[in-house]
């Protein structure tokens, strides 16, 4: 256990030094540059509009059906990397179960470019 | 003690930004929190050794989950201004159903440590020197292998579910034809015309 | 170490082959330039057909797939029913989609992904294996309830579904992860095992799991109190679809009931039973008053099958043979009355629009005779009037309730009874002694004609030989009971 973590010490670390340095420099500007701020120089602009509205623009479901078959290759990516570490433990067998698990999803694969879900207009 | 600094680090951020994902005012913001909230949940993985879950969660909830959380806010047409209207009023029973969650964990708990008995062990994984993933990978497609296959068909059902429920073919649409894009000479639609003065072609 | 050697698949061959098949099918059907609805749905009734074989061929004693895959008499037999129920099902969607116009190749493949989740709920034999066929019964029928994306009506079904389907799994993990938490393991003969050990101080980690796991099995069967989704989905799905819905999941779930209460937890019997009595009786008494205020009829199904479900449940509750085989013919029987009825439901047309008022049915009888005829006799059956089949189905259920000294539970059986039988008649009422207000269209199309009279003739001559049904549903019970008893 012990063992285990310390191989994760230097990720946290690398964790600690960003945190630190992006809320270092947001305190930084704080302190160091001058503010003096008016009404007009917060203001969002300068001359034009006020936002009024709602700056979100909506979507189509096309990204939406995009997001939900990028998800579900991501998890048969997850499948592979615990298969890839014991393959050789497991031997023809687990290959060919995986080689399997793959033909499955590539049929569906084959459905998804058959009808086009993949193209884009 | 390193430990327990990055325990209560990561704990505390993940509690904050939860309560940022249900408390701030943009939906798109509350999206970028629970990422926050993943990462650091990742972080709470690996502290217990689960690291292969840490994995997942990265890749499947930070990578893919967290895109369609954010493409499904940027896809509906909600005023999210009030809908939070009605927060108030259901914050009792929101907090009534946070409490109940909270006993029952307590209950979980509780029982859990009242009985020390031997069957209670049978549960835990012998402890071997490797990795989650490794253990994982030797039994997952040998011993598991009619569930692992059964979920292969059931991504397959997630794939035709999704492609028949929202593609539709829009008459008109200009797709585009790879071949025919490739396949296009420059002699069949390019012509060299030789124009002579003063008149144009 | 990890097992090296292939595992045992021989009784599994007919799921094996569902799912093979299903693949092919969905490539021909996205490789066709014509639309291949109607071929496929022939292929998928072929297929359905040879796995109904290959299981009684295939499916011995011996457990698949390590333990993870049961096959006994009584998981052949109720696999034998989810399959005939689907492929009843996918008669009336291919012609309802022909009728429609709304061809779409994807939905004999969904029910065929559907059906092999049942199938493989019904012979699990690890809570992981009986999550996962779950999963696929419920992931292809949400897509199918929605089918029809561009109806309102059909997109509600199909979210409440899920959203309440997605609850109810929910439910049922968390209950699966305490079972396996204090049992510390996910197969069904582990588990029996340490229950048995613990029989007289059983841990209350695996008791509030058994109840979790019963309250995400009667979401799925939709007993009371965990109903709300059926009038809902069963009003707003496509009707051959909430024939679907209304057969060969609740069959699938009902025989998966049986199969989790009676296997691992048949040592406690007494910590599940007052459950199980308790939510028949709610959803014999919801089934039958409920019922009562409906104008839809699909609606008034819902409710109907609500019952049905409350009754059936009896059956599990009394924990014997005569009770279990009660179920099963139950089961069996539920099966025709109700395609017939949801066939004669697709003949409700006017003007080409497809009509759901009980009001619609008025005059019936002098329009469509003969489709009015089997509409009575379906009626009949589901209110329990001898000599139908719908009676014999009840009698045995109370039967066994009487065995069991369940005395409460089959008075309430009969009273609530009494009660449905009341807007059942009204039905008949509507369609035999009210005036034609508008004529319902003409014209059955041949497949529709077939189901409905076929399933009709089965209702009523079925007091002549019910020898075979009683006899192979005793084998059945036997082969549970007498596995774990």
């Amino acid at each position: 256990m012990e063992q285990l973590l310390k191989e994760y010490l230097p990720i946290l670390i690398f964790l600690c030094i960003a945190v630190a340095m992006a809320v270092g420099m947001v305190i930084a500007s704080f302190v160091i540059a001058s503010q003096k701020p008016d009404s007009e120089k917060v203001s969002p602009y300068e001359c034009g509009f006020e936002a009024f509205d709602d700056s979100r623009g909506q979507f189509d479901v096309r990204f939406y059906l995009v997001a939900i078959l990028f998800i579900i290759f991501d998890l048969e990516v997850a499948f592979l990397f615990p298969w890839a570490i014991s393959l050789g433990a497991i031997g023809m067998f687990g290959f060919w179960s995986m080689i399997c698990f793959l033909g499955i999803l590539t049929i569906g694969f084959v459905y998804e470019w058959r009808k086009g879900a993949l193209e884009w207009e | 003690m390193v430990q327990a600094i990055a325990f209560y680090a990561f704990a505390f951020v993940t509690i904050a930004a939860g309560v940022m994902v249900v408390s701030s005012r943009n939906p798109v913001h509350s999206v970028l929190y629970l990422i926050l909230a993943f990462f650091n949940a990742a972080g709470l993985f690996v502290l217990i050794g689960a690291e292969f879950i840490a994995m997942i969660l990265v890749v499947v909830y930070v990578g893919a989950v967290a895109v369609l959380f954010l493409f499904v806010v940027m896809m509906l047409d909600i005023n999210f201004v009030e809908l939070r209207q009605g927060f108030m009023q259901y914050l009792p029973i929101g907090a009534l159903l946070g409490l109940i969650l909270l006993v029952e964990l307590f209950f979980v708990i509780g029982i859990w440590s009242f009985l020390e008995d031997g069957s209670m062990l049978t549960a835990v994984i012998p402890v071997q020197n490797i990795t989650n993933t490794h253990a994982l990978g030797n039994v997952l497609y040998t011993k598991y292998v009619y569930l692992f296959q059964a979920a292969g068909l059931i991504l397959l059902i997630a794939m035709i579910g999704a492609i028949v429920l929202t593609l539709r073919s829009r008459p008109g649409a200009r797709k585009q034809k790879i071949a025919d894009q490739l396949s296009r000479r420059s002699e069949d639609i390019l012509d060299v015309v030789k124009v002579k003065e003063g008149e144009g072609v | 170490m990890s097992i090296i050697q292939l595992p045992s698949m021989i009784s599994a061959s007919p799921e094996i082959f569902l799912a093979g098949a299903g693949m092919i099918l969905l490539m021909i059907g996205v490789f066709r330039k014509t639309d291949g609805t109607g071929v496929l749905s022939m292929a998928t009734i072929l297929c359905f057909i040879v796995a109904i074989i290959a299981g009684f061929l295939y499916g011995g004693q011996e457990n698949a797939f390590y333990g993870m895959f049961i096959t006994t008499s009584f998981t052949q037999f109720s696999k034998s029913l989810i399959l005939v129920g689907s492929i009843l099902a996918v008669v009336l969607a291919n012609d309802y989609m022909k009728t429609e116009k709304a061809q779409r190749f994807e939905v004999p493949v969904l029910i065929l992904f559907a059906t092999l989740g049942m199938m493989m709920m019904v012979s699990a034999g690890d809570l992981i294996a009986l999550y996962i066929g779950l999963e696929l019964q419920s992931l292809s029928l949400y897509v199918l309830a929605a089918i029809r994306r561009d109806s309102l009506k059909s997109t509600e079904a199909g979210l409440k579904y899920f959203v309440l389907g997605a609850l109810s799994s929910g439910m049922l993990l968390y209950g699966a992860s305490l079972i396996y938490g204090f049992s510390g393991s996910t197969d069904f003969l582990d588990i029996a095992n340490v229950i048995n050990e613990q029989k007289d101080n059983l841990s209350l980690g695996i008791l509030i799991g058994l109840v979790f796991l019963i309250s995400g099995l009667a979401f799925k069967v939709s007993a009371v109190p965990f109903h709300m989704w059926t009038p809902d989905v069963y009003e707003g799905a496509p009707t051959p679809i909430t024939a679907l819905l209304a057969i060969s999941p609740k069959i699938a779930a009902l025989c998966l009931f049986i199969q989790v209460l009676i296997g691992p937890f048949s040592a406690i019997i007494e910590q599940w039973q007052q459950i199980i009595i308790f939510i028949s009786i709610a959803s014999m008494t919801l089934g039958a008053v409920a019922a009562l205020m409906q104008t839809n009829i699909k609606r008034l199904l819902a409710y109907s099958s609500i019952g049905h479900m409350g009754y059936a449940l009896i059956g599990l509750a009394s924990a014997n043979e005569a009770g279990i085989s009660g179920v099963l013919i139950y089961l069996a029987i539920y099966l025709f009355m109700n395609v017939g009825t949801f066939g004669c439901i697709l003949c409700m047309r006017r003007n080409g629009q497809a009509v759901e008022q009980i009001s619609d049915l008025a005059g019936a009888s002098k329009s469509h005779p003969m489709m009015a005829f089997a509409l009575l006799v379906f009626m009949f059956s589901m209110a329990g009037i001898p000599p139908l089949a719908g009676f014999f189905g009840k009698w045995f259920i109370f039967l066994a309730a009487i065995e069991a000294q369940l005395y409460t539970l089959a008075i309430i059986g009969v009273i609530s009874s009494v009660v449905a039988a009341f807007y059942y008649l009204r039905i008949i009422k509507f369609m035999y002694f009210d005036e034609i207000v508008a004529p319902l269209d003409k014209g059955l199309t041949k497949n529709l004609r077939t189901v409905i009279y076929g399933s009709m003739t089965l209702v009523i001559i079925f007091f002549l030989a019910p020898g075979t049904l009683v006899s192979s549903a005793a084998k059945a019970a036997k082969s549970l009971i007498g596995v774990n008893g």
